[in-house]
């Protein structure tokens, strides 16, 4: 169900990044002719893809599938909670759509002050109730990870089969159960910076209003130390998904299991100490820029340490090139590519000729779009025969492969030229120089999409075809707990409890 | 380290500009001067706008040098891929290792990059005092965004005591001045060459950016806040930067227009200027505030 609605959620936010691509094809307005509804689209491109797609179909979908089969459990800890956890999406994604149709800036419908909602242009900027609809949106989006979270924790801690020591367990638990914390943690950050923006655009208070003593940067603190945990939420469970295909294809043991489970850790805790590197240009002092200069940088080794380490569980090992295969290896070499920017944008000197431009947004479209998404897509093909009973024919997953890969690096490779020439984000037009690259990433924009037709004829496909998935169709090479069991597995998974002797990962 | 870095790049570039440039620079995404306009972004550029402060040079040689560490990373990655799904695939080895650990390979993929981050840093840290730590002022201005338009202030005991707003100019009045759309505005921040200035920029309604890429600078413009950044430059010309802070619907119709004269020519200027918005200001100026 959450992958479904996933998926329903991403043509929504494909369809606005499309029509953005369509603006952004030409200079001069051809789409948009209110630059205000530009900004709209972008703003609700952004939230559903985080809120909407990328955390139900990882945490919601394959996380509440797999996590409880792999660690042995029956269920989730709290299975009516899990289902409040889901309805509140709906409810908090239908709010959100209907933020678009009602006013915001005056003159205007929907709010377009961007996913991270600065004040003043979220509070004096907007005065038309579209951002109360989109902070209530948030507020049940939000509400709804945080029960998530709990059940995520608690089932991994108390839950798992005899034997199963936290050592032992699959590494994509071990992700979840960062991601849970990160979830627990960061989240009633961001529900009280929008609290505190609810109360300041209708209630009269000034947290964040200069004129009468609060502070617009204050906004910006709040809401980045949870939006920076916020990236690894969206990456952290791909992370966990990449390292099960690449070892299971390899017919190998994940190298360096418990280097790999610790980097994960470490990438969570840090990633709560970086959070004013989006906050670079805002005038901070001299030491703080360093100080958080200093802390990105750290982030790097041990997400370093897990592309080495997936390299190395190929490394000797006797690969299968299924179509999830692909997908994790392309994950691999993208994610290096997005994460090696990001070096770049961690130095403070460097992003002074970077910030908000769109060499940022080609940074994070490579270790989202191209990362998590692409983690996704590689889970996707990798557990479906597992979730459906079903096969996808393998032919359709690599062309699906291909055609993306293609058509996302022609998307986002040229924004990093735009980026350092200058070309700022946000913008529904550009001066004529900017004009060749972001042709050439409209195309790419059209090839991604086609993509997708390609990943709904293979779900066709499958569902049309009489063959059944055997219980473990990937062969010796699958040994977590989930592939012992029937494709589906059974309503109470697990009737007796697995007892686990050997290595669990 | 980075002295070190740029000279080997400047040798690349050169046997790079004899070579396909165009090419290799779409490839690795390199900065080619070739491509790169001054105050302005070219066609099909792959690379920052021409440096004309310290702080940019200095800024532009570090990102050079970064990215051919970047790459070289990124291709490392790519070549161990590469191998791996050539040696490795099923057909050539058909049994699999059973290695699960390897305590030297797991020291060294952590200390090298930790020493190439150190190593990034050092001239990092240089960068960003350079640019935070703000010189002793020959000029200081104020820049002030508005929705949507910036307006700037020179002080009386410089010689100024007038502000000014600047607009975007329309297209027929950008083909007119011969500049380019989205770009050219009508009233240019005029500023005398080899003089260190300093800019004070703040917001007037919702946060703006005050961003000029070849001078190096950025700086948010907040409500109810002084930020200040600093510039200096020798070479004379036109600059142009755009608002970088989502200020709503006209946000990428604000840009920003320096233009760096002569000190005479600016003292000039200033002159001319003090009447011409002496008399403007008797409609007040900051009617377009309310």
């Amino acid at each position: 169900m959450y992958l479904i609605f996933a998926i329903i959620a991403g043509l929504v936010g494909g369809f606005l990044s499309i029509m953005m691509r369509l603006e952004l094809a030409e200079p001069g307005l051809q789409y948009f002719s209110n630059p205000q509804t530009y900004n709209v689209f972008v703003t609700g491109h952004g939230l559903i893809m985080v809120f909407f797609v990328v955390m139900p179909a990882v945490i919601g979908g394959y996380g509440n599938w797999f996590v409880p089969l792999m660690i042995g459990a029956p269920d989730m800890a709290f299975p009516r909670m899990n289902n409040i956890s889901f309805w509140l999406l709906p409810a908090s994604l239908s709010l959100l759509l209907i933020s678009l149709f009602v006013e915001g800036a005056p003159g205007s419908n929907g709010f377009g002050g961007g996913w991270t909602v600065y004040p003043p242009l979220s509070t004096m900027g907007h005065p038309g109730p579209a951002l109360d609809f989109g902070i209530l949106s948030l507020h049940l989006a939000g509400a709804s990870s945080i029960l998530g979270a709990i059940n995520f924790i608690t089932t991994i801690l108390n839950m798992r089969a005899p034997g199963m020591t936290m050592h032992k367990m699959p590494l994509f638990a071990w992700a979840l159960l960062v991601t849970a914390f990160l979830l627990l943690l960061s989240l009633p950050v961001l529900a009280g910076a929008i609290t505190m923006l609810l109360t300041d655009r209708n209630f009269g208070t000034s947290f964040f209003d200069p004129t009468n003593g609060g502070d617009p940067i204050l906004y910006q603190h709040l809401f980045w130390f949870f939006g920076h945990p916020e990236v690894y939420i969206m990456i952290l469970p791909g992370f966990g998904i990449v390292s099960h295909i690449i070892s299971t294809f390899s017919k190998k043991p994940i190298f360096g299991y418990l280097g790999m489970a610790y980097a994960m850790v470490a990438i969570g805790a840090v990633g709560f100490i970086v959070w004013a590197h989006h906050m670079y240009t805002a005038g901070l002092a001299l030491n703080t820029q360093r100080y958080f200069v200093f802390a990105t940088m750290v982030i790097a080794v041990p997400t370093g340490v897990k592309i080495f380490s997936w390299i190395a569980t190929m490394w000797g090992g006797s690969i299968r090139f299924s179509a999830a295969m692909h997908w994790a290896m392309g994950f691999i070499f993208l994610f290096t590519v997005g994460g090696v920017t990001g070096v770049v944008l961690s130095n403070a000197g460097l992003d002074r000729n970077l910030h908000n431009t769109y060499y940022v947004v080609a940074h994070f479209h490579y270790v989202l779009s191209l990362g998590a998404v692409f983690s996704i897509f590689a889970a996707w093909y990798y557990w479906f025969p597992k979730m459906s009973g079903r096969i996808i024919p393998e032919w359709i997953g690599k062309l699906h492969f291909w055609v993306a890969f293609i058509g996302a690096n022609i998307l986002f490779f040229p924004m990093h030229f735009t980026g350092l020439a200058g070309m700022p984000r946000h913008y529904v037009d550009y001066p004529e120089a900017f004009a060749g690259w972001n042709k050439i990433s409209s195309y790419g924009s059209y090839i991604f999409a086609f993509g997708l037709l390609i990943f709904f004829f293979g779900i066709f496909k499958a569902f049309m075809s009489p063959v059944r998935a055997a219980n473990s169709p990937w062969g010796e090479g699958a040994t977590t707990l989930e592939w012992s069991l029937t494709s589906p597995p059974p309503h109470h998974q697990f009737e007796t409890l697995p007892h686990i002797s050997g290595d669990g990962h | 380290m980075a002295r070190r870095c740029v000279q080997g790049e400047e040798t690349i570039m050169i046997r790079w500009r004899n070579g396909a440039a165009a090419l290799a620079a779409l490839t690795a995404g390199f900065v080619s001067e070739a491509f790169a306009g001054t105050g302005q972004p070219s066609p099909w550029q792959v690379g920052m706008q021409t440096p004309v402060t310290e702080s940019a040079i200095f800024l532009n040689n570090m990102h050079d040098g970064v990215n051919i560490v970047i790459a070289l990373i990124s291709l490392f990655v790519l070549a161990l891929l590469i191998i791996v799904i050539f040696r490795f695939k099923e057909k050539a080895n058909p049994v699999p290792s059973k290695t699960t650990h390897h305590t030297g390979l797991e020291i060294a993929w952590t200390l090298i990059p930790a020493l190439i981050l150190v190593g990034i840093s050092i001239p990092s840290f240089r960068l960003l005092k350079m640019q935070i730590e703000l010189p002793k002022a020959d000029i200081t201005v104020k820049a002030v965004g508005h929705q949507w338009y910036w307006s700037y202030e020179y002080p009386q005991d410089q010689g100024g005591g007038f502000g000014y707003d600047s607009y975007v100019l329309d297209p027929e009045g950008a083909k007119k001045a011969n500049q380019p759309n989205l770009l050219a505005v009508d009233n240019e921040l005029v500023l005398p060459a080899g003089k260190t200035v300093v800019v004070q920029v703040v917001g007037q309604d919702v946060i703006h950016n005050f961003a000029v890429p070849s001078f190096g600078i950025r700086m948010d413009a907040i409500p109810g806040r002084l930020n200040q950044t600093w510039f200096k430059t020798d070479v004379e010309g036109l600059y142009y930067g755009q608002c970088s802070r989502l200020c709503g619907a006209n946000h990428a119709f604000m840009p920003i227009a320096v233009r760096i004269v002569s000190p005479e020519k600016y003292a000039a200027w200033l002159v001319d200027a003090k009447k011409k918005y002496a008399e403007i200001d008797a409609k007040p100026v900051q009617v377009a505030a309310e």
